[in-house]
């Protein structure tokens, strides 16, 4: 349609400069955690995301002299350098938090006791002093740098490897793993049935089961909080895993049944009806060509379960995590990070990022089945 | 036990236990119950027939009924009585009729909860549509739309939880004298700003960086199906209105929107069912505070932190209420549509 009338090239421009922007613009917020959780503390707190992709001057947090002395003619020396990386460049440098760019590069400072400090344009420093400096607390430098982008990947050893950090996400991780497997693949199985059953399968009261159906795609599962959790208390379920499968099975039934439904009403009906002249059961008809036939909207299915389980936090809450924590899924973990650790990023993103790690690798291996079930899932 | 060998034995058994029900209980039915031969076989292969539907059907049912059908009439029971602590320590309900609605109507949170809901259902759906729309047209005809599409619709994948935090950074405040390192303090100060703002506290204001976070969520949902109705378009339509002359603006809105006007709907509703039931977003940034309450997280507040099921119900009732038009009106299309 390129060549016709209707459309220009300067208008094809204009599109497709709005959809980059468009695309950026949708981007940015994600790719911005994905930096900062490759970023240091020191770093994600001094300078935004975005200038960590290029060379930037910023100021340093102080860095305290170290060094072993060494005895030179005329009193003690240490020399070191304040930056591990050689690319570092220093424009200014200080002493005190006061006067942070008191002195220009090869400049020397007098500090008490007669101890000189100089520092270079590479961060290498030399101090000296006409008595021992051992034991002694030695000063502070203060340095604005220019230094090149630096990633690291502690972040995510210290989240997920270690095992002492509190704050850890190893555990939430195979905690929300183990909601979401089961929740995910029994109501599938429920649904397949009784998806059979209204498509193909006559029986009194059929229209109406399938308008009950629909109907129940929009009850809020807001409703269903107090009264099952009084039911699973009563029946002696508590709080726990099994509480949390059944819940997320009913409530993905709806979905799972509609979904289903409309795509087997769609199979060519020669198949089924020659099957049954064969003298083939309703079972067999079900499980050799139904639901084989049927996958596309079965993986469709499985998708939507699994990204709304594994994201879900409502639920959990409710029907699972119990006051000892043990059972904390991904999402309460991050939202109890957001409370205690407000400002610390590096903690922050790197958690949030675990987290979306593996519905981001579902959603762009399998996005053909997620696009399908959201066009069959939409009441038309 | 390890909970991941209990979610394996789990599987095992559900799907163990939902296939051999199936097939156990089909084989009564076909064996037992009425054998399809002797003297009344005819009449018997008809009995199972008329019963069969019922096997295939019934742990769906059983399911639903329990957790969804059987909730809506509890909690309305619930909302009307008031749960006391007896002397023995069992719990009883009391009837005490609409006396937790009057107590909800005389809380200020929960009309700050109600306005800001209404206002969630006013620019949420609207904006998501309209930015899912823009996308979806302007994506069709370019060589990389796809993958424009694949981008824009990615944060559907993330959890709620996770797009609050993507955000949070987003909206993240510094002393004045730091380098700012949210994006839009950045901004904010880069283009004649005074002070950094928290954004997030600023009343009124705070909702629409909250609704923001959905929005985003959403316009990928918009712009799939969408996207997918332009396609259907049929393309004589189109072709017509070039050769009598129209500009590409009057053949979207005069040609495309009235075709696509029935998707828009759709649309339009499912995600105003999400916003009624917007709870992670709320919970996560702000928790309610500076005047961002919504009817859900006032629900959860109401249930789980002040224990009051009574008031909890009510607002769960306030949310049945809102979705119920939408519920009608889908269920009659439904019908319609099977006929």
């Amino acid at each position: 349609m390129d060549n016709i009338a209707g459309s220009k090239s300067s208008l094809t421009w204009a599109v497709n400069l709005s959809v980059l922007v468009l695309v950026l613009l949708w981007l940015f917020p994600t790719v911005g955690l994905l930096v900062s959780s490759f970023r240091t503390s020191d770093q994600i707190a001094t300078s935004g995301w975005w200038a960590s992709l290029s060379s930037q001057e910023r100021q340093n947090s102080a860095i305290r002299v170290a060094g072993e002395e060494v005895i030179v003619a005329d009193g003690f020396e240490i020399r070191g350098s304040l930056f591990e990386s050689a690319e570092v460049t220093v424009s200014k440098w200080g002493t005190s938090s006061r006067a942070p760019e008191a002195f220009d590069p090869d400049d020397v400072a007098e500090l008490k006791n007669d101890w000189t400090l100089t520092v270079d344009g590479q961060g290498a420093f030399v101090m000296t002093s006409p008595t021992t400096l051992e034991g002694e607390r030695l000063p502070r430098v203060f340095t604005t740098a220019t230094a090149p982008p630096e990633w690291t990947i502690e972040n995510y050893e210290n989240i997920l490897l270690d095992p002492k950090n509190s704050g850890g996400m190893a555990k939430a991780f195979f905690n929300t793993l183990t909601v979401t497997i089961p929740a995910t693949i029994i109501p599938i199985l429920v649904a397949a049935f009784a998806a059979y059953a209204l498509a193909w399968m006559d029986f009194p009261g059929r229209a109406l089961l399938i308008a009950a159906v629909v109907g129940l795609l929009v009850v809020p599962l807001q409703l269903a909080l107090i009264p099952l959790l009084k039911f699973h208390n009563e029946i002696g379920i508590g709080k726990g895993y099994l509480g949390v499968w059944l819940a997320h099975t009913g409530f993905g039934l709806p979905l799972a049944i509609y979904l289903l439904r409309n795509y087997m009403v769609g199979l060519p009906r020669d198949i089924i009806e020659n099957a049954k002249v064969d003298g083939a059961t309703d079972f067999q008809i079900f499980t050799k060509i139904i639901l084989p036939l049927s996958f596309p909207a079965l993986a469709s299915f499985a998708i939507f379960q699994f990204l709304w389980t594994w994201n879900d936090l409502l639920v959990a809450l409710v029907f699972l995590i119990d006051a000892t924590g043990d059972t904390t899924v991904m999402t309460k973990q991050i939202v109890e990070l957001l409370g205690s650790k407000g400002g610390n990023w590096e903690i922050l993103a790197t958690a949030a990022f675990i987290s979306i790690a593996v519905p981001l690798c579902v959603f762009f291996l399998m996005q053909k089945y997620l696009v399908r079930g959201l066009l069959a899932g939409s009441v038309k | 036990m390890h909970p991941a060998l209990q979610g394996l034995l789990t599987v095992i058994i559900g799907v163990g236990g939902c296939i051999s029900y199936f097939y156990f209980s089909n084989q009564f039915l076909d064996k037992v119950l009425f054998p399809a031969k002797g003297p009344n076989a005819g009449r018997n292969i008809n009995r199972a027939n008329m019963i069969r539907p019922w096997l295939f059907l019934f742990p769906a049912l059983a399911a639903l009924g329990l957790y969804l059908a059987y909730p809506v009439v509890e909690t309305l029971r619930l909302s009307l009585t008031e749960r006391m602590t007896l002397a023995d320590g069992t719990t009883d309900y009391n009837f005490v009729g609409l006396d937790n609605y009057t107590q909800m109507m005389a809380e200020p949170k929960f009309w700050e909860a109600l306005t800001n809901n209404l206002m969630w259902l006013l620019i949420v759906p609207a904006m998501s549509t309209i930015f899912g729309l823009l996308v979806a047209q302007l994506t069709d005809r370019i060589r990389w739309g796809n993958i424009a599409k694949a981008l824009i619709f990615m944060p559907m994948a993330i959890s709620f939880v996770g797009a609050a935090v993507i955000w949070k950074l987003v909206y993240d405040a510094r002393p004045p004298e730091a380098d700012q390192i949210g994006v839009l303090n950045a901004l904010y100060l880069f283009f004649g700003g005074d002070d950094p703002q928290q954004w997030l506290t600023i009343p009124f204001w705070n909702n629409f960086f909250l609704m923001t976070v959905l929005i985003w969520i959403q316009t990928g949902f918009a712009m799939v199906i969408l996207s997918a109705a332009l396609r259907g378009i049929p393309e004589e339509t189109i072709e017509a209105a070039i050769v009598d002359g129209a500009n590409p603006f009057q053949i979207f809105f005069k040609i495309k929107m009235p075709q696509i006007a029935g998707t828009i709907v759709v649309v339009w509703t499912t995600i105003t069912i999400v916003v009624l039931k917007v709870f992670d977003i709320v919970f996560a940034m702000t928790n309610g505070q500076w005047e961002t309450q919504v009817l859900a997280n006032y629900m959860y507040d109401k249930l789980f932190r002040a224990s009051d099921w009574g008031v909890g119900s009510a607002a769960a009732m306030v949310i049945m209420l809102l979705v119920t038009p939408i519920l009608v009106w889908n269920v009659r299309n439904a019908r319609k549509e099977m006929q």
